[in-house]
């Protein structure tokens, strides 16, 4: 969602008024800005906890926002994605990774979501893993894995297929310019799930199938196949 | 400090005393081994010479490495540090290295401990991240003591810190913004080392240390370290 400077302000203020958080202290004219939850803070209850979601949203992302801002004060004003490519190189992979990889999260869990995909995301599920419950357990594999913090993704590679890879702090495949874009991840940084699960992230992953929104997903899937990554 | 009969202090008081007595050790040796197996009885019973001997073994080759228990209760750190992160903490990530450490030695040389650190980048993810993960924690509860009994450096590592920070004020503030959010980005510690004589503030990613060849950060022999994983800290910090 491509929005202006001034117009992201007005968004910004709007949203923090219906999250009802306290306002951060406003640098002027700040480039991007806290998009709200999707759903509820509760919505995703029992398998990731009100209060989980509160401070990952309100407190974790808005952190990334606030540093990125603070990186790019002065600078001219540029897409969130455009600044995937070369975030490592610039110096904005931290809080620029961690801007763009929340924005993906969010929209891609939902209340009453789970289930499994349909369409064509579901046939290149079926034609990388074997079967749905294969890429399940991968993806579980490839989550648990992640030694420190980091994430595991489903990303699309250039000839349209799909495969599981993984990245460590708030990193993420778009970074690495072969081509791979994301189309859905699992946050594995400790803040993401320990008020819940303390050590135990596998009952984490376990629980993240329940509220994956596979319609968005699919969407997601058809734009990275043509070659673009999603944009926030 | 006057003979405490109380076990809790006794516990505390054998703490700090290790911990400053390790700072002098390194300062006067230049290595420090890490703790072994040793029960507290053990500990407690053998006075303060076979105390620092036991916590802190020699570099004899080990069997399988043991989950050293806590040298305190689990409540004894509060309000700074919360019950309930020490029982996570120690009982369920802690042994979780130990365990898998053993595991990637079965079958093997298990080296002491010290003696697996300086390669461990080297020999790849189970030695780094498990071994490192195991001395990371052995270490960490001894240089804590329950909440009030810290106590304060030795004259010989406060001259240290002096001449190596200016004072015991500016290397705290040094400390804290290299342990601040984001200074050391994702999961890992931040370290006081000895490195050349000279006191160093630095910091590793994951379950890295200082001991270990080709860290990121300066090389020394760690004295101080903060574990900056979220788990060290969520259920009370977020």
């Amino acid at each position: 969602l491509q929005t202006d400077r001034r117009q992201a302000l007005g968004l910004s203020l709007a949203a923090l008024a219906a999250v009802g958080s306290a306002s951060p202290a406003l640098a002027d004219d700040p480039m991007f800005t806290l998009p709200p939850l999707p759903y509820a803070y509760d919505a995703l209850e029992p398998h990731i906890d009100a209060a989980t979601m509160k401070f990952h949203h309100d407190f974790h992302h808005q952190a990334y926002i606030t540093n990125l801002n603070k990186a790019m004060a002065g600078k001219p004003a540029a897409s969130l994605v455009s600044l995937m490519p070369d975030a490592k190189k610039n110096k904005l992979n931290n809080a620029g990774g961690g801007h763009y990889n929340h924005c993906l999260f969010w929209t891609t869990m939902g209340p009453k979501a789970g289930g499994t995909p349909s369409g064509v995301l579901a046939e290149k599920i079926n034609d990388a893993f074997g079967s749905f419950d294969d890429f399940k357990s991968q993806f579980s594999t490839a989550a648990a894995g992640v030694f420190g913090s980091g994430w595991a993704w489903l990303v699309v590679t250039k000839d349209g297929s799909v495969k599981i890879t993984s990245t460590p702090n708030q990193d993420n495949p778009l970074m690495d310019s072969n081509g791979e874009i994301p189309i859905l991840g699992l946050d594995v940084w400790e803040h993401a799930y320990y008020l819940k699960y303390q050590n135990r992230r596998p009952e984490y992953i376990s629980a993240f199938f329940n509220v994956i929104n596979w319609d968005k997903v699919g969407e997601y899937y058809a734009q990275a196949a043509s070659g673009k990554p999603i944009e926030f | 400090m006057a003979p405490q009969l109380n076990r809790r202090r006794v516990r505390g008081t054998v703490a700090f005393v290790a911990a400053s007595a390790l700072a002098s050790q390194v300062l006067d040796l230049g290595f420090v081994s890490p703790p072994a197996a040793s029960s507290r009885r053990d500990v407690l019973g053998a006075g303060l010479a076979g105390a620092l001997g036991a916590a802190f073994g020699g570099n004899q080759a080990a069997e399988a490495y043991e989950l050293p228990p806590l040298p305190y209760a689990y409540d004894a750190l509060e309000p700074s540090i919360d019950k309930a992160t020490m029982e996570f903490h120690h009982d369920k990530h802690h042994n979780t290295y130990v365990t898998n450490i053993n595991k990637a030695l079965e079958g093997k040389d298990q080296p002491s401990l010290l003696d697996l650190q300086k390669t461990a980048i080297k020999n790849g993810p189970a030695f780094r991240n498990s071994g490192g993960g195991t001395y990371n924690h052995n270490f960490f509860w001894l240089e804590m003591a329950p909440t009030g009994t810290g106590g304060a450096p030795s004259d010989k590592l406060a001259a240290a810190i002096d001449e190596s920070f200016g004072s015991m004020g500016e290397f705290k503030a040094k400390f804290e913004a290299a342990s601040a959010p984001g200074a050391r980005f994702g999961s890992g510690w931040v370290w006081l080392v000895v490195a050349d004589g000279k006191l160093v503030i630095t910091s590793t990613p994951n379950q890295d240390n200082p001991l270990m060849e080709g860290v990121e950060g300066t090389e020394g022999i760690p004295i101080l370290g903060i574990d900056v994983w979220e788990h060290a800290y969520y259920l009370k910090y977020q």
